[in-house]
């Protein structure tokens, strides 16, 4: 399974969101420093979630950041974090 | 430099208490090594804020000891007056939104562009 059907699947459990984009970015990154050219290495998240309402920013990337912890732990050097809680602007 | 975990958290806490504000980033100011504490820094220039940089690269037991202290799997961190305030996009939001410079003004810290408040 793909790193992104893995996050995606982790994500879905741990949040319940009502829209959920996981991007691939490691292309935009091959080549550079701290790239290790596996393809799945840099990840841009964009979650709508019921359970991000209320809580800060601090605490919704730590959601997010525990559902990925593995992955951050290992094969994903980078991931940008987009959360919004339903009705807040996407922006 | 720090030794035994508790040297390195009492290193890191040292000069978070120490400093107004402080990034644990990868490079140094005006050298980041990475796109996203490049990012952080351009802001924190930007606002004209003296900040205390880490560079992490240069020490493993610090790059490891930050992602414990804060319990933040990622570099770049800021911290603001001993307050863990993100990573590289909760600072883009907070400067885009006017949040950032509200923060920095309402906790003392200096800095040089006063623009204006959101």
């Amino acid at each position: 399974m793909s790193a992104e059907r893995r996050m995606r699947e982790k994500l879905m459990i741990a949040l319940n969101p009502t829209r959920l984009d996981v991007i691939n970015e490691s292309h935009l990154h091959a080549g550079h420093a701290g790239s290790p050219g596996t393809g799945e290495s840099h990840f841009k998240v964009l979650i709508v979630s019921q359970a991000f309402a209320s809580k800060s920013r601090v605490e919704r990337h730590r959601m997010v950041n525990t559902a990925l912890a593995d992955e951050l732990a290992g094969a994903v050097h980078a991931l940008a974090i987009s959360t919004f809680a339903p009705g807040e602007p996407l922006n | 430099m720090a030794t035994t975990q508790q040297d390195i958290n009492a290193w890191i806490k040292n000069t978070i208490d120490g400093n107004d504000v402080v990034l644990f980033m990868k490079g140094r100011k005006n050298m980041a090594q990475c796109g996203f504490s490049q990012r952080i820094d351009a802001v924190l220039q930007h606002l004209g804020i003296n900040y205390k940089d880490v560079n992490v690269l240069e020490d493993a037991s610090i790059r490891d000891g930050i992602k414990a202290y804060t319990n933040w799997p990622t570099i770049p961190q800021l911290y603001v007056k001993g307050e863990f305030i993100g990573g590289c996009d909760i600072v883009m939001e907070m400067f885009q939104s006017g949040e950032l410079h509200k923060l920095i003004h309402e906790k003392g810290v200096p800095h040089t562009n006063h623009g204006t408040h959101a």
